[in-house]
């Protein structure tokens, strides 16, 4: 058994469930997003008893393309997150009744299939491949089940395509120069090429225009907010939970070994800029009314701390980044599902109009007070972890850069908790608010579990990870 | 060689079949031919690793007919085209069953323009091919007697091709008279040898202009957008698909034989021509409403990709076929879509696109792959076309010019898309429609084949 064995469960499932009819899709969807997470599971399992789960087949002769995929413990901490991440996305769905149910469910898991793919490929090109293979899903998702006005929606998703696909052209361009170098699409082979300064800058550039795209940084991140709005939930819970990894993911395994250079010397530039994204996700944040832009302003600020400490380009910075990442990846699922549920019942997404849930609903409160909690990294959730980790390799690089990050969790309980009051607290909102049923509540209930249980006990994920981590610093060392 | 002697003989028999009254028997037979006739086709190939285009060659009849791993793929690939042309006929012409015969056998003709435009050894046998496919193509431009402007489209593609051909002949003149010899080969002596006098240059121009305008290249495009809208829509079908990648691969193919010792400043020119192609077309494209226009200036942007290939010549052949392959597949595809929502009406405005995702899934779907093919996006072979296109540019050291398509396939994006956007979200004006069962079959069978190319692009590349 190896890694491709993931793959090919998410593709089947896809298939099965287009097949499976309106009526059964998202049972069969969510089957077979359990049986690739169980197959992930397995998979580590061996990776940690020392075997190989590496998996290479012949493509293309010339040029010179196989299909290596290669699991070590940063890929497939990322496919944890998106096998568990989907099983949970589909589960969150169950209760909503979506028009030709059968494409939806099927393009989730197609989705989730090409995200894998991207996390595992050791191959630039199929790499490349699988990366652009996960925008046409996202991008029907939201186009034809998003909500808000049509013509609005159509600007804003085929704005975030063009943008994300501009992005990575360039990144396909900066792999064919590489191939020209060296004869070979492998990442083995490509860390290894030695380049000249000023090929890795433009190389780095072209790299980083099609990351800080994805992220986003600014001032790439104008199609962010809309599309998060305007994609339905689950589209908007794919893209923030795991399609920005995505991006940050890549930083680490492809844009820093290839080319260290520029990113040792831009460390500071880089840094600011998503310093700079961090808290100007907060101020936008502080002023949003609408639950799904808040919610979408603030996933800019955390992510914009997780790539500033991928650039730090120390263990810590690395460490804190992908344990943020997977921390970042249920919290935002899960407020945006607990925002799905308001947002479900009460038809409305101005925060103004809610309010008083509390008196209603105690049960969702707590749940979402944790969320809530989570979010603005409270010791004792895994949020905490990663985000000290993060500031902490900020403070080795420059303490003020770290003062500023910091702003993230001032500010994150400034408006969360504010959003908080507005939208739970309160006298008792004439609408009533049902309370959570036994799917929904399992679903955070889940979540929470995850974030509680890392939260007092990372060891097993910071063990997991950490060797390959060092082995992504020694090449950005060399 | 048989292959060319059994397409005119197909042709033949389809005129023969009219007089015994065998009119139903016409397009089954034709197809079955054609198929028959592509496997004839590629027992010629003799296998992998013959590089090189003028190695491990036939020739016939004193060289009018070289029969090489070049020419034999894109004749098989052309006979895959004329195949699906000849299926989605009936339906199409279902107005006019009496002549039906008549656009079989033109149709057949014109691929037997077309495999000796990629097969020929000596210059009269080029011009013969080229002929034979424009004055097919004149006449299915203006086959629709009572419009309008189908008589338009004819009668411009008529005057401005008739000028081109003048062109080529001239051409074709003055590199004799460089040269004294109307064989390829002895061109070629002629020419390593500089025993080729100054008329042979400003030949090969001429003979360049005459073919860029037959590829609709920039800016010898302005006929392309009228005569694709005026004629019917099989016909613009067959001119962006067939007919354009004909031109495409006799032009290299030309190139290549005679033409290796020429200044830098032509390759520049050509690269020029390419660049501006491809924004013309693009740019211009973004603004149409009409489907079949915003085919053919997609179709122009296409020639400029198809011309990078000048680039770094001595390797390019199996990158430009299978970028021919890729976009005349998806061009199939498409069209066979476009004439199942229009039908032989006389308009293709965008709107009469709006809902089909609902009212048409299958058809829906398979546009949509077309032009995300088109438009460069992966699994479809039309990405990895542009990435070995991208490759070999690289390869040559162009880096500015591989931006600038880079730049241009970004803006393709969004006139694809729009006609994606127009499928998927508005809703359906007109009235529901049975789809005939050949273009269903005919759009599925060539993304399907477009999709398989993109899976395993070794199928092709490795003979080239």
């Amino acid at each position: 058994m190896d890694v491709s064995f993931i793959l090919i469960t998410l593709l089947i499932g896809a298939a099965a469930t287009y097949f499976a009819g309106n009526k059964w899709a998202s049972k069969v969807a969510l089957l077979f997003s359990v049986a690739a997470f169980a197959v992930t599971l397995c998979t580590v399992n061996l990776l940690n008893n020392g075997e190989n789960v590496n998996s290479v087949t012949r493509w293309i002769k010339n040029p010179m393309i196989s299909i290596s995929l290669v699991g070590d413990g940063l890929s497939l901490i990322m496919v944890l997150l998106t096998t568990s991440l989907t099983a949970i996305i589909i589960l969150a769905t169950l209760k909503n009744t979506f028009k030709n149910a059968k494409s939806f469910y099927a393009l989730i898991l197609f989705m989730a299939f090409a995200m894998v793919g991207t996390f595992l490929s050791a191959d630039g090109f199929v790499y490349y491949i699988f990366w652009e293979l996960s925008l046409i899903p996202i991008y029907f998702i939201a186009l034809i089940w998003g909500g808000g006005e049509a013509e609005a929606r159509k600007k804003d998703v085929i704005k975030f395509f063009i943008y994300t696909f501009a992005g990575s052209l360039f990144m396909l361009v900066a792999f064919i120069y590489l191939y020209q170098k060296t004869g070979s699409f492998t990442n083995g082979a490509l860390v290894r090429v030695n380049l000249t300064d000023k090929e890795q800058f433009w190389i780095f550039l072209a790299f980083f225009l099609a990351y800080a795209i994805k992220i986003p940084i600014i001032p790439f991140h104008t199609w962010q907010a809309n599309v998060y709005q305007k994609a339905p939930s689950a589209g908007t819970m794919l893209l923030s939970g795991i399609m920005l990894k995505m991006a940050i993911y890549s930083i680490i395994r492809w844009q820093l070994p290839l080319a260290p250079a520029p990113a040792k010397e831009y460390m500071h530039v880089l840094i600011i800029l998503c310093v700079a994204g961090v808290i100007y996700g907060s101020i936008l944040a502080l002023k949003q009314q609408d639950l799904k832009k808040l919610l979408a302003y603030s996933s800019l600020a955390h992510v914009g701390l997780i790539a500033a400490g991928a650039y730090t380009l120390t263990l810590d910075g690395l460490r804190g980044a992908v344990l943020q990442m997977i921390a970042h990846g249920f919290v935002v699922v899960g407020l945006f599902y607990a925002a799905e549920i308001i947002i479900r019942r009460y038809n409305t997404t101005e925060i103004s109009e809610m309010g008083g849930i509390r008196i209603q609903t105690p049960r969702f409160t707590s749940m979402f007070m944790i969320l809530v909690l989570a979010s603005v990294a409270l010791p004792a959730t895994f949020n905490f972890i990663g985000e000290f980790e993060l500031l902490y390799s900020l403070a080795q690089t420059n303490i003020w850069i770290a003062v500023l990050g910091g702003t993230t969790i001032i500010l994150g309980a400034f408006y969360m908790l504010r959003m908080f009051q507005q939208v739970m607290l309160g006298e008792q909102n004439a609408k009533p608010f049902a309370d959570v049923t036994f799917g929904e509540g399992f679903v955070f209930v889940t979540i929470i579990g995850i974030l509680l249980f890392f939260g007092l006990y990372p060891k097993p994920i910071i063990d997991f990870i950490t060797p390959a981590l060092e082995n992504t610093l020694n090449l950005i060392n060399r | 060689m048989t292959t060319l002697i059994a397409i005119a003989g197909l042709g033949i028999i389809c005129l023969i079949a009219e007089i015994f009254n065998l009119r139903k028997a016409i397009v089954p037979v034709t197809i079955i031919g054609l198929l028959a006739i592509l496997c004839l086709n590629l027992v010629n190939i003799p296998g992998v690793h013959v590089a090189n285009l003028n190695m491990e060659q036939r020739s016939f009849y004193n060289n009018m007919i070289i029969q090489n791993n070049y020419g034999t793929l894109f004749s098989s690939l052309f006979i895959v085209l004329t195949t699906f042309l000849v299926a989605l006929s009936p339906d199409f012409h279902k107005e006019h069953k009496a002549k039906l015969s008549d656009f079989i056998s033109i149709k057949l003709f014109l691929l037997a323009g077309a495999v000796a435009m990629v097969s020929f050894g000596n210059m009269a046998m080029f011009f013969l091919g080229i002929e034979i496919l424009s004055i097919s193509l004149y006449v299915l431009a203006a086959s629709e007697p009572k419009n309008v402007s189908s008589n338009e489209a004819g009668m411009k593609y008529f005057l401005m091709g008739s000028f081109a051909s003048g062109l080529i002949l001239f051409g074709i003149a003055l590199i004799y008279g460089a040269t004294g010899a109307f064989d390829i080969a002895a061109i070629y002596e002629a020419v390593s040898t500089g025993a080729a006098k100054g008329w042979f240059f400003p030949g090969v121009v001429l003979l360049t202009i005459g073919l860029l305008f037959k590829i609709a290249a920039v800016p010898f495009h302005f006929w392309a957008p009228d005569v694709y809208e005026g004629s019917p829509a099989l016909t613009t079908a067959t001119m962006s698909t067939l007919a354009k990648v004909a031109a495409m691969a006799a032009f290299y193919k030309l190139m290549r034989g005679i033409n290796l010792e020429v200044p830098g400043t032509y390759v520049t020119v050509l690269i020029i021509v390419s660049v501006l192609s491809m924004f013309v077309g693009n740019l211009t494209a973004l603004k149409q409403n009409n489907v079949k226009r915003m085919l053919a200036f997609s179709g122009i942007s296409h020639a400029g990709f198809m011309l990078m290939v000048f680039l770094n010549p001595p390797v390019t052949a199996g990158t430009l076929f299978y970028y021919a392959a890729a976009y005349t597949l998806a061009g199939i595809a498409a069209f066979a879509v476009v004439i199942s929502v229009c039908g032989d009406k006389r308009n293709e405005d965008s709107f009469k696109f709006n809902g089909l995702g609902k009212t048409n899934p299958l058809m829906a779907a398979v546009l949509t792959s077309a032009l995300l093919s088109m438009a460069g996006i992966p699994i479809f072979s039309g990405f990895f076309a542009k990435f070995f296109l991208f490759n070999q540019a690289l390869k040559a050291g162009q880096v500015a010019i591989v931006i600038i398509a880079v730049v241009n396939s970004i803006i393709s994006v969004g006139y694809y898309f729009k006609l994606i956007l127009a499928m998927y979200t508005k809703e359906s004006t007109e009235e529901k429609q049975a789809v005939p069962f050949a273009y269903t079959a005919v759009a599925v069978v060539a993304i399907l084949l477009n999709i398989l190319l993109g899976i395993f692009p070794d199928m092709v590349l490795a003979y080239l």
